[in-house]
């Protein structure tokens, strides 16, 4: 049962990821994405991660995907006609090819992939209070980056979008 | 007595209370139509629906005239009206997205009630069991995950319909609800700081809350709507946001965009949106129940249990669990009814913010409130409990 759950939701994400790229119209690609991350939900379900499940759905699915939506119907984008591949295109798709393969074939070679002892396994994920505390101890630093980071995506936002008195470009 | 339900396969079993559980949905919603209407009647000293009856039943003397005057048939009247129109699809929308709009709207309203228990019992141990169809540990968290997916109705239904109003609509909805739901969040963090006591296990699920709401003592039997004010506050405005109810009702104003996201529905489809709206209502009146009005715990400071043991002074049965399970579900109905009301009432009573004024009251009033209020009781809480 499980394992069928798995390969249905992998499947599930996978074509819905697809669907993200290969769809013309932006709205069929934002709902797309919506779905894929319903899929990636379904699979963290499968792990035992109700967590991170219903996390990634609030935060993603709940809110990202719908402000992209609303971008996307704010600007009202028509379908876009494919345009041929440019040189520079070109070797950013064969520059990015080959990063994935190095970077999957590193992955199978040395062994990271393979199931480790799961009584071994920290479950971090299921119990909240343990969940929480290990982002307050062990994952304090990268947390810390991480709203830095964002607050400063925030003033940049701030400054690039407010209005200054005396400046010509925005009228 | 119910044996061959447990001997029953597990998948069985759930679609079968799952089916329950949308049987009793279904028709509160329908009757909130009605009382809706009803209420509006009242509140402006109008008789209100008064006139359609099935004939037979006009040839019972009193209680058939009773009933029409009730105008409970007026809802058997709307609900035949919508399945019998004729369903039309105009010819300038977007046919998939159309049609997928009322859908998608009905899918999250149902799903939330999946992680909401609506009652209790007592087990012979005494040890309390909740009753709901997802007994979730991430109850809350599962609930604001789900609901959060129903803006995308909205959005599909406006942009779908491929004209000016329900466009408006749409975009005002996705930037309200999202608004609203930052408040919505961290107004009840301190509800789940404080159930979240040192020595217990970690959780968010609605059973402890309302187990910490049913301890003896003046702070146990305390409703969290009594100790934290502000969040109840701050969550029940947000919830009017969230379900689009006025006096945040711009979204579907129809004094200025016509009706909004639903203006080129009709028949069954315009239905189901009206179905769903009214489940989220249902539901969000549950959650409020549960997290700030003590959940199945009949008055303040009187706990499900403590009645239980006054009644088994006057009715033999009054421990059985089967009696207590049905006890707890009629007190949890009759107080999320009681804010269903309170919905109406309100209705009836403020007038619709602009939306200028609903953007700015939730990000400049009630954000910093509720981020304040949190502040206050992260310090308070970390002190009493130390």
């Amino acid at each position: 049962m499980a394992n069928f759950l798995f390969y249905a939701f992998a499947f599930f994400t996978v074509a819905t990821a697809a669907g993200v790229v290969a769809s013309k119209n932006a709205v069929n690609a934002a709902m797309c994405l919506l779905l894929s991350l319903v899929g990636v939900a379904g699979l963290f379900v499968a792990l035992n991660a109700y967590l991170l499940a219903f996390l990634l759905l609030l935060v993603y699915a709940g809110a990202i995907v719908a402000l992209f939506l609303f971008i996307v119907m704010l600007l009202d984008m028509k379908e876009t006609e494919s345009r041929g591949f440019g040189k520079l295109s070109l070797a950013a798709i064969i520059l990015a090819a080959g990063l994935l393969v190095t970077g999957l074939s590193t992955l199978v070679t040395r062994g990271h992939l393979d199931t480790g002892n799961p009584a071994l396994t920290p479950a971090l994920g299921t119990d909240i209070k343990l969940y929480s505390y290990q982002l307050f101890t062990t994952y304090l630093l990268p947390v810390q980056v991480m709203g830095f980071l964002l607050l400063i995506a925030m003033l940049g936002v701030i400054v690039l979008s407010k209005r200054w008195e005396g400046s010509d470009d925005v009228t | 007595m119910f044996d061959f339900f447990f001997q029953l396969h597990p998948v069985i079993q759930g679609l079968a209370k799952g089916l329950a559980v949308i049987m009793v949905i279904f028709p509160i919603a329908g009757a909130c139509s009605m009382a809706e209407r009803k209420v509006a009647a009242w509140i402006q000293d109008r008789p209100g629906p008064n006139r359609a009856i099935v004939p037979w039943v006009a040839w019972i003397p009193f209680f058939g005239k009773f009933l029409q005057r009730l105008g409970i048939f007026h809802v058997m009247a709307d609900g035949g009206k919508m399945l019998f129109k004729e369903d039309s699809l105009p010819g300038h929308v977007n046919k998939f997205y159309f049609i997928l709009a009322p859908i998608v709207a009905m899918i999250p309203a149902l799903t939330t009630v999946t992680a909401v228990p609506f009652g209790a019992y007592f087990d012979s141990a005494g040890k309390v069991i909740t009753l709901g169809l997802a007994p979730l540990d991430i109850g809350m968290l599962a609930v604001f995950a789900v609901s959060s997916l129903g803006v995308y109705s909205a959005i599909l239904a406006g942009w779908a319909s491929n004209s000016k109003y329900p466009f408006l609509g749409s975009v005002r909805a996705s930037a309200q609800l999202i608004s609203y739901e930052l408040s919505m969040t961290l107004a009840v963090l301190p509800v789940f700081l404080w159930v979240n006591a040192p020595g217990l296990p970690g959780t968010m699920s609605f059973g402890r809350v309302v187990e910490f709401q049913s301890q003896p003592g003046f702070l146990g039997g305390m409703w969290f709507g009594f100790l934290m004010p502000l969040s109840a506050f701050i969550f029940l405005v947000a919830l009017f946001a969230e379900t689009n109810r006025q006096p945040f009702d711009t979204v579907e104003s129809e004094s200025d965009l016509v009706g909004s996201f639903h203006t080129e529905y009709g028949a069954f489809k315009w239905g189901l949106f009206f179905v769903a709206e009214y489940s989220h209502m249902i539901v969000g009146s549950g959650v409020f129940m549960l997290l700030f009005g003590g959940g199945w715990n009949p008055l303040p400071w009187v706990s499900l249990a403590m009645a239980v043991d006054w009644l088994g002074a006057i009715l033999p049965f009054a421990h059985a669990p089967l009696f207590v399970g049905v006890l707890s579900i009629a007190i949890f109905l009759g107080k999320t009814l009681a804010m269903i009301f309170f919905f109406m009432w309100v209705r009836w009573t403020l007038p619709r913010f602009r939306y200028d004024q609903v953007m700015k009251i939730g990000w400049q009033k009630m954000l910093p409130l509720s981020i304040a209020n949190l502040l206050f009781y992260a310090i308070a809480i970390a002190v009493l409990q130390k």
